[in-house]
């Protein structure tokens, strides 16, 4: 076999590697050396970790197991120092040498640090990897104030992510426009406003001269004398190609290392890839002309007929929330050009299109880029035009969403629909069709679409869904197993539940076959939730496969202690059940004993063998504070007392949470009852809000206060507090009955609609069956913490530590 | 210095109930007794590995292995060893049933 060496374990570099197994999974034995400690991840969504949507784990594109798999040699964590192009082999910084008969350098790029005073002191970074983003991160959580420099795609998407996690932001830049090599000045300006509409701040035409502070930075001094202050730099101003290694081992290096069409360097059996190679004097530093370099040196490598790589022609946008841009291609105007222009201000929407010798040679959109694809497409194809009227040309200002089905009928089969793997339409729509593929996760793996920044993937499904016509099945297109030890879905699952009468968790993990005989901790609370859900009435739940807060019917916190938080319906208390929590809080000396956010008392720090002493003491009803049911329902003070209140907020409170206390849900769920608009008990950000008008109450749906904000939406006004319990009832249930679980309402609204939603109450006898089901589940529960009190077997079980003196 | 065993009681085996982590302290030391769904008996420090980790008793126990309550690492219990992509391990005690009493051998 051939020995294949990759220096570079990137982007780039392996998506060759991937298109050479494809051609020849068994020419070469492959070895890769990858400077960073990780096997092959997503550079791309880095921005989408520090502005918080995803996690390291979810961007690894090759997890360890595909090197395995494919038999490939893999060293991370150590870098290529030398290769020797005669004796054909290189050596490690670890001492290692391997001999090669072909090389692949795909060392990808590294940020560019200005060269200026100070530039090396600590909390000064580039933003490049996962070290970069881990210190961030880091620094956020210590420091307030951060300064990028650099107002391109890299420095605002920086930005953005440090916004997110809490930071002061300032953008500085050269430049009197922000973007200003994929932006002209109008839509600069749009982005610019949009950019300090979310919270940053812009310091144009600055140049920085120094970084300030001793060891660690505290500031940057710009050329006109004027300083700033700043607890972390993050230099977003460019990339330099990683090139020394090649350099130094005598292959041709201008900007970067250069190669022909066919990805050769100078030294034969050496190729370059990816942001480290320069081809017909461009450095490309975008995935989708470097995938496109991939195949064909890994068509060339196998030794197969290609095409050459001609170079390409690249359109950006910006992964920024609230930002839609795309660009392409020139921006400005010249005398040899004319320009489709629409500028709608109102609207906040701009779009132009510059045309040479009636051929597309420019895009720019901002606001709405839904013709970016068809109009990428004619610039790429360099389309005559003539024939076309300015308005067909800016197509979706009369036709609407690209993603309904219609337009994906009528987009022609070289329509480019994946920017980043220059995937089409007809790529995607043969490969399901001789494939035989139905999932969006398949039609990802087979032709790469979506795998990179994943924009087009609602696209994707589009087509999916249109091609296989009505054999699509959204469900199972969607589908995706609820943990590792089983490939079924949770729809899957629920239906085999009711289908074989399956009534345990252990049944339903036997029967169902799961590989992981007595399950894990993500699809065991899962399976005992769906069955408590479809079995109303029967008291069958599986203690031992909650996890331990809902097990212990308590919080534990850091130290192994728990806390214990007591009901008090509607935050509304009285004297005697505050002395009851006073004296229990003295008598077990119980270290803190807090307000809570949720309108009540917690008391923390309590031992494990306490708890159901204390329970005991305090002889009030368990306030679910750990709970996948409902939490809180806090309230105003209304119409009993204040001049504002046109409701009795707190009696409404107080019943609704009498009567759905307990209920277990797919996750916790919060109310809010307020009895005017001022709406004093925060019933905006609450999984159901109320507000009392005059004359009735609104109801909100889909609020959350945590990690992801959310604004609740109106789902209806009624009248009385009887149709405010029937629609409460109603929607709980249903939601109980069709989100996955641990998904929160608001998340759960969002994905099937407050459309759908409104449809399903609105219809009378859909609203009666919900609250009969939801009536029967009501009535098993009992208070957890009496029934601790009464057991002595669940004492022994959970509470005690057995005490066992050793020796005399 | 003469290093003795001891084999100390801690339960009756009839009394344990299966998929149950219990928790048992002896002198300083605090110790897990799990019985697992085949019927046998496991002993480990009631701690996981984790810097912030929890109290290993309170865990969900699935075949032979205990996830961290608070980390949810997941722990083998035949020799304490953290499974991947994490990694430590956690102290275990042997085990002695005779009769109907199980013994933790020090
Ligand atoms: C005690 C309390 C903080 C306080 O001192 O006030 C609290 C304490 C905890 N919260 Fe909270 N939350 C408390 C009110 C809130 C609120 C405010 C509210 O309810 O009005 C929120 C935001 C509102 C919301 O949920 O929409 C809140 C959003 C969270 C979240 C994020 C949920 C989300 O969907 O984004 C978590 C994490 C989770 O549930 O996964 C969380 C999780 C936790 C846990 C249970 C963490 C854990 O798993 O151990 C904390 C337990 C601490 C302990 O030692 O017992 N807590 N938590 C509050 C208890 C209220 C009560 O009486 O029950
Ligand atoms: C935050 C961020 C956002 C981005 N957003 C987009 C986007 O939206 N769209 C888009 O198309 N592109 C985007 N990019 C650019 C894209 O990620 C890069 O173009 C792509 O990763 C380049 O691939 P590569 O393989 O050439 O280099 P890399 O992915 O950088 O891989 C090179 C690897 O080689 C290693 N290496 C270097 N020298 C050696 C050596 N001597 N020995 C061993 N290993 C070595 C490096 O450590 C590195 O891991 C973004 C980049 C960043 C940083
Ligand atoms: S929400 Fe209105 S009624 Fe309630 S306390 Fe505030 S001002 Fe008064
Ligand atoms: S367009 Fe980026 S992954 Fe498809």
């Amino acid at each position: 076999m051939k020995k294949l060496v990759m220096i570079g374990n990137g982007m780039a570099g392996v998506r060759t590697i991937e298109e050479i197994l494809k051609l020849e999974p068994e020419q070469f034995e492959i070895t890769i050396f990858g400077e960073e400690p990780y096997p092959n991840y997503n550079r791309i969504k880095l921005s989408n970790i520090l502005q918080g949507d995803v996690h390291f784990d979810d961007i690894i594109i090759n997890p360890l197991e595909w090197y395995k798999d494919n038999n490939i040699q893999l060293y991370t964590g150590e870098a290529v120092v030398k290769i020797d192009t005669k004796a054909r082999k290189v050596l490690s910084d670890q001492g290692r040498e391997v001999q090669y008969d072909e090389l692949i350098i795909a060392t990808g790029s590294k940020a560019i640090i200005l060269p200026i005073p100070g530039a090396n002191k600590q909390g000064v970074t580039g933003f490049r990897d996962i070290k970069d983003c881990e210190l961030m991160i880091k620094l956020a959580k210590q420091y307030k104030k951060a300064a990028v420099i650099g107002g391109g795609l890299l420095g605002l998407e920086a930005a953005r992510g440090l916004l997110n996690l809490g930071m002061k932001v300032d953008v500085v830049h050269l430049m009197p426009h922000l973007m200003e090599r994929q932006l002209d000045r109008v839509s600069a300006s749009m982005l610019k406003e949009e950019l300090e509409a979310q919270g940053m701040n812009f310091l144009m035409e600055k140049e920085t001269v120094e970084i300030l502070g001793d060891e660690r930075v505290i500031g940057l001094r710009f050329k006109d004398g004027s300083q700033i202050e700043a607890d972390l730099v993050v230099m977003a101003l460019g990339i330099r190609p990683n090139t020394e290694v090649a350099k130094n081992s005598g292959v041709y290096v201008n900007r970067g290392i250069v190669v022909n069409d066919y990805m050769e360097t100078n030294v034969p059996h050496v190729y370059a890839v990816g942001e480290c190679a320069e081809h017909r004097e461009i450095v490309y530093g975008l995935v989708a002309p470097l995938y496109e370099q991939a195949k064909v040196l890994a068509n060339h490598i196998c030794g197969r007929e290609t095409e050459p790589y001609k170079g390409s022609v690249t359109g950006t946008q910006l992964k920024v929330a609230g930002v839609d841009l795309f660009s392409a291609g020139e921006i400005h105007e010249d005398t040899t050009t004319k320009s489709i222009m629409v500028h709608n201000e109102y609207e906040g929407i701009y779009k132009k299109v510059l045309i040479r010798n009636n051929r597309i040679v420019g895009i720019v959109l901002y606001g709405d880029t839904k013709d970016s694809t068809r109009l990428f497409r004619m610039l790429t194809k360099q389309e005559d035009i003539s024939g076309m009227t300015s308005v067909s040309i800016l197509q979706s200002e009369c036709s609407g969403a690209i993603n309904d089905g219609d337009d994906v009928a009528s987009m022609p089969d070289d329509e480019l629909i994946c920017g980043c793997n220059g995937v089409t339409k007809g790529v995607i729509v043969e490969s399901i069709k001789t494939k035989g593929l139905t999932t969006l996760d398949q039609v990802s793996q087979c032709t790469n679409a979506g795998r990179s920044c994943g924009r087009c993937k609602p696209l994707v499904a589009s087509i999916l869904s249109h091609t296989l016509g009505n054999q699509f099945n959204e469900k199972a297109a969607s589908k995706t197993s609820i943990c590792g030890c089983t490939t079924l879905s949770r729809e899957e699952v629920i239906e085999e539940i009711k289908t074989k009468g399956l009534t345990s968790v252990k049944e339903v993990m036997n029967v169902l076959e799961w590989n992981n005989e007595e399950g894990c901790t993500k699809c065991r609370p899962a399976i005992n939730y769906y069955l408590g859900m479809i079995y109303m009435d029967h008291g069958m739940d599986d203690r031992d496969s909650r996890l331990v807060n809902e097990k212990m019917h308590a919080n534990v916190q850091k130290d192994g202690t728990y806390s214990v938080v007591p009901r008090m319906y509607g935050g509304v208390t009285t004297a005697k059940d505050l002395k009851k929590i006073a004296e229990v809080a003295e008598k077990y000396h119980v270290p803190l004993v807090k307000l809570t956010g949720g309108q009540r008392i917690g008391l923390f720090g309590v031992k494990k063998e306490d708890l159901p002493s204390i329970w005991k003491d305090l002889d009030m009803p368990s306030g679910y504070a750990y709970g996948k049911t409902l939490r809180t329902v806090k309230t105003c003070v209304g119409s009993q007392f204040c001049r504002y209140g046109t409701q009795d907020s707190m009696a409404l409170g107080i019943e609704l949470e009498k009567k759905f206390e307990r209920l277990d849900t797919p996750h916790k769920v919060k109310m809010g009852v307020s009895a005017c608009p001022r709406n004093c008990s925060e019933a905006g950000i609450k999984d159901i809000g109320f507000v009392g008008i005059d004359g009735g109450w609104e109801i909100y749906v889909g609020g959350n206060g945590g990690v992801d904000l959310r604004p609740a939406d109106l789902l209806c006004t009624v009248k009385t507090k009887e149709e405010v319990m029937e629609i409460t009832g109603a929607y709980l249930q249903y939601y109980r009955e069709t989100a996955n679980y641990l998904e929160r309402t608001s998340k759960w609204l969002e994905r099937i609609g407050l459309k759908h939603v409104q449809e399903v109450l609105a219809d009378k006898e859909m609203r009666q069956a919900l609250n009969e089901r939801l009536d029967k589940t009501l009535k098993k529960y009992v208070d957890p913490w009496n029934e601790a009190i009464q057991s002595k077997e669940i004492q022994d079980k959970y509470y005690m530590t057995h005490i066992i003196k050793v020796g005399e | 210095m003469i290093k003795t065993i001891r084999r100390i009681p801690v339960a009756h085996y009839s009394n344990l109930k299966a998929r149950t982590g219990y928790s048992i302290r002896l002198d300083d030391k605090e110790i897990a007794l799990f019985k697992v769904s085949n019927g046998r008996v496991y002993a480990l420090e009631n701690r996981s590995p984790h810097p912030k980790g929890g109290v290993l008793s309170e865990g969900l126990v699935s075949g032979e292995y205990v996830y961290c309550p608070v980390y949810d690492w997941k722990i083998s219990l035949v020799d304490g060893k953290v499974q991947e992509p994490d990694n430590g391990q956690v102290r275990t005690y042997k085990i002695e049933i005779e009769k109907d009493v199980v013994f933790i051998v020090l």
